[in-house]
């Protein structure tokens, strides 16, 4: 196990524990920052993996979510309704990902942050104009169904069958980083021309990436539309894309645990300071110019980069090679 | 086309070439600003809007502040010092903060700019609510005037001729003065420049001034129609990304022709298909990268 999976067993061991602690950490918390984790992680699968900075993410959340819930409001009396509505979300965030990185892939460097940023707004419109998706109001009331058996309107329930979609979530990207295929993204990230010299098609690897990262955004939507029962236009929102650019920032961009610390930081930081309003907003963008300004690797990335430092001075000097003497015969 | 129709169709068109105005301003300093430090200024938005506010706080604010009712700092005034005090406030965020990027990939730059403008929006927001602030244009400027086949508000003519004005300012001054071929020299090669004894540093502080205090008289000049808002930056210069990824950050002349014509654009949607007035600049983004990857000056940067 490495330890990244070690210290990954050990949040989850701790958050099976967290219903039998009542009044220490409220389960409907850690079930946000499941979410916004799992929501950060795919986020970070594109800027910390392959390099490509993303202003569209909330559009494949809120997408994922809108699909799931309506779903769910027509059919989540079905038996096989969760599942179902599941998967329709996460293909749509998909697609909706393909459609937007597709675009966004043939202009590259500074450009395609812009771009996916202003096609975001083309699905923030949708969102407002259709029909179905309840336009200003959003979709409420989003029933949670049934699950194998299983009655999700528990809180304890639908606490379990969280994790255990989170913890599928997030060993799904862990994989997903260290398979060739994610090596491959990150020779690309590191020196594209290499990678293209190398024979890899460097477009095609980034949209591949893009489309895997909008597929796990859904993946969190969906999730967070079943936990919370609503779905709003702010799940579409650039305000949401700029919180997952923060959560993947304050973590350490191109960690695997980063993200969800992140997560868990700022979610924590909106529940405690929900009550000064629109000071939230300048503590986010404080953060923002700390963050960039003075520790870029993030939190986890500065803990392991001290553990990187650390371990160097502790290794002992490298054996001397003995000096070859000419044999004198 | 009878007669009414025509003349709300020409209504529209004005509103949209004012917007193209706005735009013009806008993506022309973003792309002075990118040319020169090599980062998408994510602030300009909020920077156009610190001017607006600034020019509201100076006409109806600052006396009574002081204890003064009468005293008011007028439009002509706040034209030449909210741009100012603007630039000023965005060079001082240059000099200790953004320099310290240079040397990393563009993506922090991005970010810290960006992280800038959640502090303004945030902070005005904190301070003046979000709710819209009017602001009377003065009084030389009220009413309306004949411009030949309709009546105008004299304030919008005003804003359309000033505009173009200063669009062709500055592409003079980039494109056809000895200072504009310091500036362009040092978008080609900041190094050599340097070799040649100009100080490049400055040049660069004083550059990104310029691109800020253009969007600060952009803000100024929309103080009186639209709404004066925290959030009026914000979703302005979302369009004028869409604007500067179809013209292309490489010209000035690109920016400025781009911004007109998309503000037509959207104008005459208005008259077709209301609702998609506001998406219809991504949409023809989108189109744009179909057709041509490269942006419509070709250039890619």
């Amino acid at each position: 196990m490495s330890p990244t999976q070690k210290i990954f067993a050990g949040l989850v061991v701790a958050a099976l524990a967290v219903p039998f602690v009542p009044g220490l950490i409220y389960p409907i918390f850690v079930m946000k920052v499941m979410c916004y984790g799992l929501f950060a992680c795919a986020f970070n699968l594109l800027l910390g993996f392959t390099g490509l900075v993303s202003f569209a993410h909330a559009a494949f959340l809120g997408t994922a979510g809108y699909v799931t819930g309506a779903l769910m409001i027509r059919f989540g009396a079905h038996p096989l309704g969760v599942p179902a509505a599941f998967a329709a979300g996460v293909a749509a965030a998909a697609l909706v990902g393909f459609a937007i990185g597709g675009l966004a892939i043939r202009r590259r460097g500074i450009y395609f942050a812009m771009i996916t940023l202003a096609l975001s707004q083309i699905v923030y419109f949708l969102a407002v104009q259709f029909r179905w998706t309840g336009g200003e109001d959003g979709l409420q009331g989003i029933p949670r169904g049934s699950l194998l058996g299983l009655d999700l309107s528990s809180d304890t329930v639908m606490y379990y069958v969280a994790l255990a979609l989170f913890c599928a979530g997030f060993l799904f990207v862990e994989r997903v980083v260290h398979s060739p295929f994610g090596q491959i993204l990150q020779a690309v990230r590191d020196n594209e021309a290499r990678a293209t010299s190398l024979g890899y098609d460097a477009g095609r690897f980034q949209l591949l990436a893009f489309v895997l990262s909008a597929a796990v955004a859904g993946y969190a939507g969906a999730l967070k539309a079943l936990v919370f029962g609503l779905v709003s236009l702010n799940d579409v929102s650039l305000h949401t894309s700029t919180e997952v650019v923060l959560m993947t920032l304050l973590g350490g961009v191109g960690t695997l645990l980063g993200p969800l610390v992140g997560a868990a930081l700022v979610v924590g930081l909106q529940n405690y300071l929900a009550t000064i309003g629109d000071l939230v907003t300048v503590v986010i963008g404080l953060i923002f110019i700390v963050c960039v300004s003075f520790f870029r690797r993030g939190l986890v990335g500065e803990v392991l980069h001290w553990r990187r430092r650390r371990a160097e001075r502790a290794r002992p000097l490298p054996a001397r090679e003995q000096p070859v003497v000419a044999k004198v015969a | 086309m009878s007669d009414i129709t025509l003349q709300a169709f020409m209504a529209q068109l004005t509103v949209g070439l004012i917007g193209g105005c706005f735009y013009a301003m806008l993506s022309m300093g973003l792309a002075i600003i990118f040319g020169l430090l090599n980062i998408i200024n994510f602030t300009h938005g909020a920077q156009f809007m610190m001017a607006a506010f600034l020019a509201w706080i100076g006409l109806t604010q600052v006396g009574p502040w002081l204890g003064q009712p009468d005293l008011q700092v007028n439009f002509w005034l706040a034209l030449v010092l909210a741009p100012a005090l603007v630039a000023a406030f965005g060079m001082a965020i240059e000099r200790t903060l953004l320099r310290r990027l240079y040397h990393l990939d563009h993506l922090y730059g991005l970010l810290l700019t960006f992280g800038v403008a959640l502090v303004m929006e945030g902070g005005f927001r904190y301070a003046f609510g979000v709710s819209g602030q009017g602001y009377e244009p003065p009084e030389i400027l009220q009413g309306p005037v004949d411009v030949g086949f309709m009546l105008l508000p004299k304030y919008r003519v005003f804003v359309v001729v000033a505009s173009l004005l200063i669009c062709l300012a500055t592409w003079y001054l980039f494109e056809r003065t000895k200072l504009g071929a310091y500036l362009r020299a040092g978008t080609e090669n900041p190094r050599l420049l340097q070799a040649f004894g100009i100080n490049v540093p400055v040049m660069i502080t004083l550059t990104y001034g310029f691109g800020v205090a253009l969007a600060g008289i952009a803000g100024v000049l929309a103080a009186p129609i639209m709404q004066v808002t925290p959030l009026m930056g914000g979703s302005l210069l979302n369009i004028v990304f869409a604007v500067v990824v179809i013209g292309g950050l490489g010209s000035i002349l690109g920016a400025m022709v781009t911004g007109l014509g998309l503000g037509l654009i959207e104008g005459l949607t208005k008259v077709i298909y209301p609702e998609a007035s506001t998406v219809v600049v991504f949409v023809i983004m989108a189109l744009a990268l179909l057709v041509r990857p490269a942006g419509l000056f070709g250039r890619e940067a």
